[in-house]
């Protein structure tokens, strides 16, 4: 994480988006590479070929809801997902969002606030949330130090090889 | 002032005398679990990291059931890999391919005892508090950080309480009570918080009865889904390893989120209808939509208890035709039950098709998929999208009874109904 503040480009999903449409089973000991095609193609088959490094996923309640795979996750780093700002967020995916070191903030409200395309703004630190093309602000849930942290080492992995290296 | 069962069993983890909801922990893990999806990966990631060892061979077990028997050349090598990692790294729980599906297998075997800190590679961990333990499941990179320290952060969760009072209509199970508490109180009512189940009711269920609430306690979001050990639980854990169990759970001051009583006593069979796990309705409300498919197996309800009740609907008849009608024992251990009383070959002679122990076909990977257009009704956890094949095919869900009962009919059928032709 180089600064506690992120803007990108919005793509907006719904509700309860599962793990299964965010790396589905079929793929599930494919490559990352092979993975990451299949991402969301059943709820929005262009986001694959048109998501950019850096773009943001606001999205509804209960995102990622479903397995432990950290596929999931994996996926949208892969794709270049910068954070994602959700109504709620599935217990297990959001660990393993930090545990990959992908910024994650719960926002109630966020959901209806954001169109596809339109442009954010998040601050980690404080949780606040820009709409810039509609002006819009919504308060976040602040990160605990504890995920923060982790977010900050560039993954819990990078905490570990940082562990065993002292 | 008082815990809850979450808070009691995190508070000996952390080592800590005790926690309140809210607070972040670092605590140690009592157990480690590993599936043939993930565990490749997290000993790869293990040895890159220069991790030489697991924190303790003897609290982590390793279980080869998703892809069994192995569907591809590139499943075979995953397994492959598998099997020497655990070797070099002396992991002697280790259940290969054909034993059953780990939820299954970790408190047949004896592994789960009340109080415990469980972590696993799967989001159905949750399935182990019906003995009282806190399992929950965890992501790879986690599992990685969990394996080399033998320790990971939790939040201690707030927890919501089920008192449950009443008996079941005959026809009627636990299956049909944890659909009902999904479509009453959503998919995400539980997010981030343990559930515990409570109540008159849950004193008379069974230990299989309790396995299939706690494991789809997570379609709810929850971390932990527990029940108290109690008598159940002694009887259980003698019958499988051998030391029974002093009672433990919450304390009777403990302090809840919210407190539900629910009365099951004219609670009729649910189904929950595509594409999610908390879109619940009556069988009455669906009945007569025909089926392609039918599944009866999963760590929700693979167990004896659900071949028997499938066994009992089918026994003397035949399925529909049109309709496949696949059984995956949840272990070994209950396929061999189930053969030596002859469950297995009055659902043969029903018409169906049984598969090795293991997932079978409940996460879409292989052993009896959709295709476009296919309607299944199993009795298994999950129907999002594309879970078991084709995204244009439907998935139901409901008991092993409604299972069995629509797999007679060709469509989706109460078996209370059946049950009323039976005494006709
Ligand atoms: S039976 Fe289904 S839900 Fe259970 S562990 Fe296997 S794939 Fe997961």
């Amino acid at each position: 994480m180089t600064s506690d503040v992120l803007a990108g480009k919005v793509w907006r999903f719904d509700h309860d988006i599962s793990t299964d449409l965010l790396s589905p089973g079929a793929y599930a000991v494919d490559s990352v590479e092979v993975r990451k095609q299949h991402v969301l193609e059943s709820v929005n088959p262009s986001f694959v070929s048109d998501v950019q490094p850096g773009d943001v996923l606001v999205v509804g309640r209960n995102f990622g809801c479903g397995s432990s795979r950290e596929t999931a996750a994996e996926n949208l780093v892969a794709l270049g997902v910068a954070c994602i700002v959700a109504e709620s967020l599935a217990r297990i995916f959001m660990r393993n969002a930090v545990a990959l070191g992908l910024p994650v903030v719960v926002c109630p409200g966020v959901h209806e606030s954001f169109d596809d395309g339109e442009r954010i703004e998040i601050d980690l630190a404080s949780g606040r949330i820009v709409n810039v093309d509609t002006g819009a602000e919504l308060q976040g849930d602040s990160l605990p130090p504890e995920m923060r942290e982790i977010l900050a080492s560039g993954g819990i992995l990078a905490v570990l090889r940082a562990q065993a290296g002292r | 002032m008082g815990m809850t069962h979450a808070e009691k069993l995190l508070a000996s983890a952390a080592h800590k005398p005790s926690v309140t909801a809210g607070e972040f922990v670092v605590a140690d893990i009592d157990l480690a679990l590993l599936h043939d999806i993930f565990a490749a990966q997290v000993f790869d990631l293990l040895q890159e990291v220069g991790v030489p060892n697991v924190f303790d061979p003897e609290k982590t077990v390793v279980v080869v059931d998703h892809l069994v028997p192995a569907p591809s050349a590139a499943a075979a090598a995953v397994h492959q890999k598998i099997r020497s990692h655990v070797a070099r790294l002396g992991i002697n729980a280790f259940y290969d391919a054909g034993e059953g599906i780990c939820h299954q297998l970790l408190p047949e075997q004896g592994h789960v005892r009340p109080g415990m800190l469980i972590v696993g590679t799967d989001s159905h961990t949750t399935t182990h508090g019906a003995l009282g333990a806190g399992g929950t499941g965890i992501g790879t990179s986690d599992m990685v950080y969990a394996l080399a320290t033998g320790r990971l952060w939790f939040r201690v969760p707030e927890t919501i309480r089920f008192e449950m009072t009443g008996d079941l209509l005959p026809g009627v199970s636990w299956k049909d009570v944890i659909l009902h508490l999904a479509g009453r109180f959503g998919s995400d009512a539980a997010q981030y918080r343990a559930m515990e189940f409570g109540g008159s009711a849950v004193k008379n269920a069974n230990m299989s009865s309790r396995l299939t609430v706690a494991n789809m306690a997570v379609e709810m979001g929850a971390k932990f889904g527990l029940f108290a050990a109690d008598e159940v639980t002694d009887a259980y854990l003698r019958d499988h390893g051998g030391v029974g169990s002093e009672p433990y759970g919450p304390d009777p001051d403990a302090e809840y989120e919210a407190v539900h009583e629910i009365s099951l006593s004219d609670l009729p069979p649910q189904v929950a209808l595509p594409n999610e796990v908390d879109r619940v309705s009556s069988i009455e409300d669906v009945a007569g939509l025909t089926i392609n498919q039918a599944f009866i197996g999963s760590c929700t309800n693979g167990r004896i208890e659900d071949l028997q009740a499938a066994a009992a609907v089918l026994a003397g008849k035949h399925i529909a035709p049109g309709v496949r009608l696949l059984v995956v024992p949840a272990s070994r251990q209950i396929l061999q039950e189930a053969l030596e009383t002859g469950v297995i070959a009055t659902l043969v002679d029903a018409g169906a098709s049984v598969l090795t122990p293991g997932c079978g076909p409940c996460f879409g990977g292989h052993g009896g998929l959709l295709g476009p257009g296919e309607r299944c009704i199993g009795t298994h956890n999950r129907n999002f999208i594309g879970r078991m094949g084709s995204a244009d095919a439907e998935i139901y869900l409901g008991s092993p009874a409604t299972v069995a009962a629509s797999a007679l009919r060709g469509r989706l059928a109460d078996p209370r109904d059946l049950e009323v032709n039976n005494d006709e």
